[in-house]
């Protein structure tokens, strides 16, 4: 049993609005350089580790960084500190000014942009906020009593963080915002290590998180994945609950406009330039990034100082916009475009138990693991299934099957959807991010070999 | 797992980079921190300052994209206090600091004590006083000008451009850790580690096909110096394309790399079905972090990492037998932290225990794991392995793997007398896709060269490779090892494992070596 304690003697909290505003005026009067952006950061919060139904670890961790760019022509140097007092903050901007001058030219350099207006963001809880490690343990405990009751092992990890970003630079930008978000994972295993559940759960509001229920769900996976059978690879109908379709699809969230125009995407388009307006994915999927969705609030303001608004990257299927940089903007003669700071996918009103009926031959999936890029091009994925996997005939789970390793792409699932069930948030289980996606149905997925992995 | 490599820390003129740690120093605050967990009730403490310095060169055709200088400096306290850990850790590395931080470790053990649980049963650990430990390196990479350095990784791309490359990327990355570790064993030990990675990939398009390939440079992260990248030729192994042992020839690989990303273009894709696999060390590493490193982590094994990196099939009880048979008798894999020049190679680990070597496989039998101070007694070791690592001052150490790699062969055997016996095979070299379940059965890797082999000889290139596996049955089809001429190391600097997850730099050694009769998959898809 291990508890983590960490304090930085830099911990001044999250600054509200005013306090960055203030600091970073400081940070830029020292600044000699011909363009100067400073930007600040800092996050609070904790986690708590629990495995072999016992804590493992928890921590409380609080931080807080500077970074400053400065520029002279098209030469720009970066560098960062965490100590705030006046000498230390003159200090990071020589410092950034001595790289500056060191650095050849970038001729992808673009000056920096002047003042703008952005929307308030809704990414803040003050219940999560208000987090301890005392309301931590207590989720935990709720978790533990699910699985000392079912007789079962537990392994989970639960994080909390705020979080606040400031930038301004010397031509007068300014933006702030702040935010919160929580996370929560457990895996329930059997004693005889013959069945595993999981269940995953993320919110940037504390209240909606439920660790016993969502604990239970997992227990139950494991209550009736004893005695999996094995099952031939193949191509089958699958069921992907939230949590298998979110990892599986995090890959292609990226709608980069160079990668594609350089020809080395899976948006380039055959005979140069990129798939924009093409049909790429069935009709049924609709995919946007919209800062201001209740469920999976955003960021309204890129790194680069330009707004974020609701965007449409994928409609009915059809590449509706790709994100291009600044540079690449300029160089193709279009509008800047920033990358999505959320994502959701929209869904239908089809619930697991509807799609189950329908399914006269298939297999539901709880959880994708390991998933690696195979092959950029076609987006070729790999990994395997985790933590409940179950065979489906004629409208009912029959019963439990061993896990399988799947080859299989995003683009071509994405092109053999059957019904698409109402979007959650949930949370890939790799990278921990959050996202709005539907289960879905689809056709022929790819499974290419059996795994005794429990 | 990998995940991306990130930068961090705090920007630093170089020159700071030469200062080293006072020792002296050190040892009076670990002596204050020590004394002050002591006198609130630690049975047991240990103090960690660590400074760690970066350094980034990341460019792209004929531009720098970035030159990053990082530092973080701190200090990270450990105690037993009512049986149970306590940790805590400040960047306030006064004297002031020591003892808040101390007594912070000290309530915090306190507090998880009140929960329960079995107390903590530590191998003992004798004292070695003052001493110390540094990477053997003949050239401290933050001792070159950076214009040297990125002038080298311009040229490196200039040659890929000459030579039809549409895109190169290359990236240069040191590491500089300066650990100064105090227990109230009586162990005061300072280390110096050093480690460096040069990386390119090299991209070409085919516009009419909508096709491209790529090809990653053959070099590896190592602990070693600048001299990592002056190249000798008594450090090349010759063949089919050129490969390195611990000197790397940047100039030399970009040139053949961009040739190769053309011929990939053109390749014949793989008819899938069985094939004997000639694995290449520059690919073979990967299979062995996967498939022997991680399932022979003890956490693991217990369920530690249940919930994240898995668990794993080698239990306690197929150890216990002393006959679980994990691959052929060709196949002895070694955990080793005092290889010269490997990413694991230290004096002493995280909780100053000094390093060693020992079997994990001997003659194919499963016959120990990888343990730290408080698990050594679950597998009746009397002392610990010294497996432990922290990626930073500011996190709590815990079991990483040290070095794990395939022993070369006894018998005399070098590549091309391997391949003249192959009928119908596969030669692999250089690291591709990876993905392995979580108890470490099912695998499937890719990889950077693929050459088709038939009836003992290399016949042409083949492309859209990749096999499939079950662990046990894959080192069961281990045939041969090449003896020690072929030996070298792979590794990775980004290992990652925990919640929250750190990071962790290991390296695999191996010669080249034969499976037989492995499932091999073609990964060519179309889409729209």
């Amino acid at each position: 049993m291990l508890l983590i304690q960490k304090e930085r003697s830099d911990n001044m909290a999250i600054l509200n609005k005013e306090e960055a505003q203030s600091l970073l005026k400081k940070v830029l009067s020292y600044s000699k350089a011909e363009e100067c952006e400073a930007s600040i950061n800092g996050s609070e919060g904790g986690n708590i580790r629990y495995a072999l139904n016992a804590v493992s670890t928890a921590g409380d961790i609080s931080t807080m960084g500077l970074r400053v760019t400065s520029v002279f022509g098209q030469k720009a140097g970066t560098a960062t500190i965490n100590e705030f007092d006046d000498a230390a903050l003159e200090r990071v901007v020589r410092r950034a000014e001595e790289l500056a001058q060191l650095a050849p030219p970038n001729p992808e350099y673009m000056p920096m942009l002047g003042p703008r207006t952005f929307a308030e963001s809704i990414t803040f809880n003050a219940a999560t906020a208000a987090m301890t490690p005392d309301s931590r343990a207590e989720m935990v405990a709720k978790s533990l009593e699910v699985t000392k009751q079912a007789n079962l092992t537990a392994a989970g990890f639960l994080e909390n963080a705020t979080t606040f970003n400031a930038i301004m630079n010397s031509k007068g930008l300014f933006a702030y915002e702040k935010g919160t978000d929580v996370t929560f994972s457990v895996t329930t295993r059997n004693e005889a290590g013959t069945a595993s559940g999981y269940a995953a759960r993320g919110f940037t509001d504390i209240t909606k998180l439920d660790t016993h229920s969502a604990t239970k769900i997992a227990a139950n996976k494991v209550l009736t994945s004893v005695g999996a059978k094995a099952m031939e690879p193949g191509k089958y109908t699958v069921i992907l609950e939230p949590v298998a379709a979110t990892y599986m699809l995090e890959s292609m969230f990226r709608f980069d406009a160079r990668q594609a125009d350089e020809g080395r995407s899976f948006l380039s388009k055959k005979g140069g330039g990129t798939r924009l307006g093409e049909q790429l994915l069935d009709p049924k999927v609709t995919i946007y990034s919209d800062p201001f969705n209740q469920d999976l609030p955003g960021s309204t303001w890129s790194g680069d100082g330009l707004p974020l608004e609701k965007t449409m990257w994928i409609d009915k299927g059809v590449v509706k916009n790709l994100s291009y940089s600044r540079y690449w903007a300029q160089k193709k003669g279009v509008n800047p475009m920033p990358g999505p700071s959320n994502i959701i996918m929209e869904g239908g009103d089809a619930t697991i138990e509807d799609m189950i009926k329908s399914t006269e031959r298939g297999i539901l999936v709880s959880r994708l693991w390991y998933i690696r890029m195979v092959d950029p091009q076609s987006l070729l994925l790999t990994g395997l299934t985790r933590d409940g996997l179950f065979y489906i005939e004629n409208g009912k789970i029959k019963f439990p099957i061993k896990n399988f390793r799947f080859n299989e792409s995003p683009v071509i699932m994405l092109n053999n959807v059957d019904a698409l069930g109402k979007p959650e948030r949930s949370i890939s289980v790799e990278s921990y991010r959050s996202y709005l996606v539907p289960p879905m149905k689809l056709r022929d997925f790819t499974f290419s070999s059996l795994s005794d992995a429990v | 797992m990998f995940p991306g490599l990130t930068a961090s820390g705090n920007p630093i003129d170089p020159s700071q980079a030469l200062a080293p740690m006072d020792a002296k120093i050190n040892k009076q605050l670990a002596d204050v921190a020590l004394n002050a967990a002591k006198s609130k009730g630690a049975s047991y403490a240990d103090v960690r300052i660590g400074r760690y310095f970066n350094q980034f060169i990341i460019t792209r055709e004929n531009k720098v994209l970035n030159v990053a200088n990082t530092e973080s400096f701190g200090v990270g306290i450990r105690v037993i206090a009512n049986g149970c850990w306590g940790f805590a850790a400040t960047n306030d590395v006064t004297q002031a600091g020591m003892v808040k931080t101390a007594e912070k470790a000290v309530a915090v053990a306190k507090a998880n004590a009140k929960i329960g649980g079995a107390p903590v049963e530590l191998a003992p650990q004798q004292g070695y006083g003052e001493v110390s430990w540094k990477t053997p390196l003949e050239k401290n990479g933050f001792e070159v000008p950076v214009k040297e350095k990125v002038d080298l990784l311009l040229s490196t791309n200039g040659i890929a451009m000459q030579g039809g490359a549409n895109f190169v990327n290359s990236n240069l990355f040191l590491v500089n850790e300066q650990k100064y570790f105090a227990s109230t064993d009586g162990s005061y030990i300072d280390q110096d580690v050093h480690r460096i990675y040069p990386s390119f990939v090299v991209t070409k398009i085919d516009p009419g096909a909508g096709a491209f390939e790529t090809r990653r440079s053959l070099s590896s992260p190592v602990g070693m110096g600048y001299e990592y990248l002056t190249p000798l030729d008594s450090e090349k192994v010759t063949g089919v394309t050129t490969r390195y042992k611990k000197r790397y020839d940047i100039l030399e690989d970009i040139k053949a790399a961009t040739q190769q990303a053309g011929q990939k273009l053109a390749a014949k894709s793989v008819e899938p079905g069985k094939y004997d696999m000639v694995l290449d060390p520059s690919h073979l590493w990967l299979t062995i972090h996967e498939s022997v490193g991680h399932p022979t982590e003890l956490d693991r094994v217990l369920g530690y990492e249940a919930n994240f990196a898995g668990t794993s099939f080698l239990t306690l009880d197929k150890w216990k037998s002393g006959n679980f048979n994990f691959g052929s008798p060709q196949v002895n894999i070694v955990a080793d932290k005092t290889q010269i020049g490997s990413l694991g190679a230290v004096g002493y680990d995280d909780e100053g225990v000094k390093c060693k070597k020992w079997d994990l496989i001997k003659d194919g039998i499963l016959v120990n794991y990888q343990a730290i101070r408080d698990q050594a007694h679950i597998i009746g070791l009397k002392e610990s392995q010294g497996c432990c690592y922290s990626q930073s001052w500011q996190d709590v150490q815990f079991q990483r793997m040290p070095n794990v790699s395939l022993q070369p062969g006894k018998t005399p055997l070098s590549v091309d007398d391997m391949i003249k016996n192959v009928e119908k095979g596969i030669y692999i070299i250089g690291d591709g896709s990876f993905s392995i379940d979580q108890q470490r059965y099912n695998f499937q890797f890719g990889g950077q060269l693929f050459y088709e082999i038939k009836d003992g000889k290399i016949v042409g290139m083949l492309n859209d490779v990749a096999y499939q596996a079950n662990t046990r049955e894959f080192w069961n089809s281990c045939a041969q090892v090449c003896d020690e001429r072929d030996y070298r190391l792979g590794g990775a600097f980004n290992d990652g494992k925990g919640q929250p997850s750190q990071s962790s730099a290991v390296s695999h050694g191996a010669s080249t070596a034969l499976f037989k009769g492995v499932n091999v998959i073609n990964t060519k898809r179309k889409i729209g």
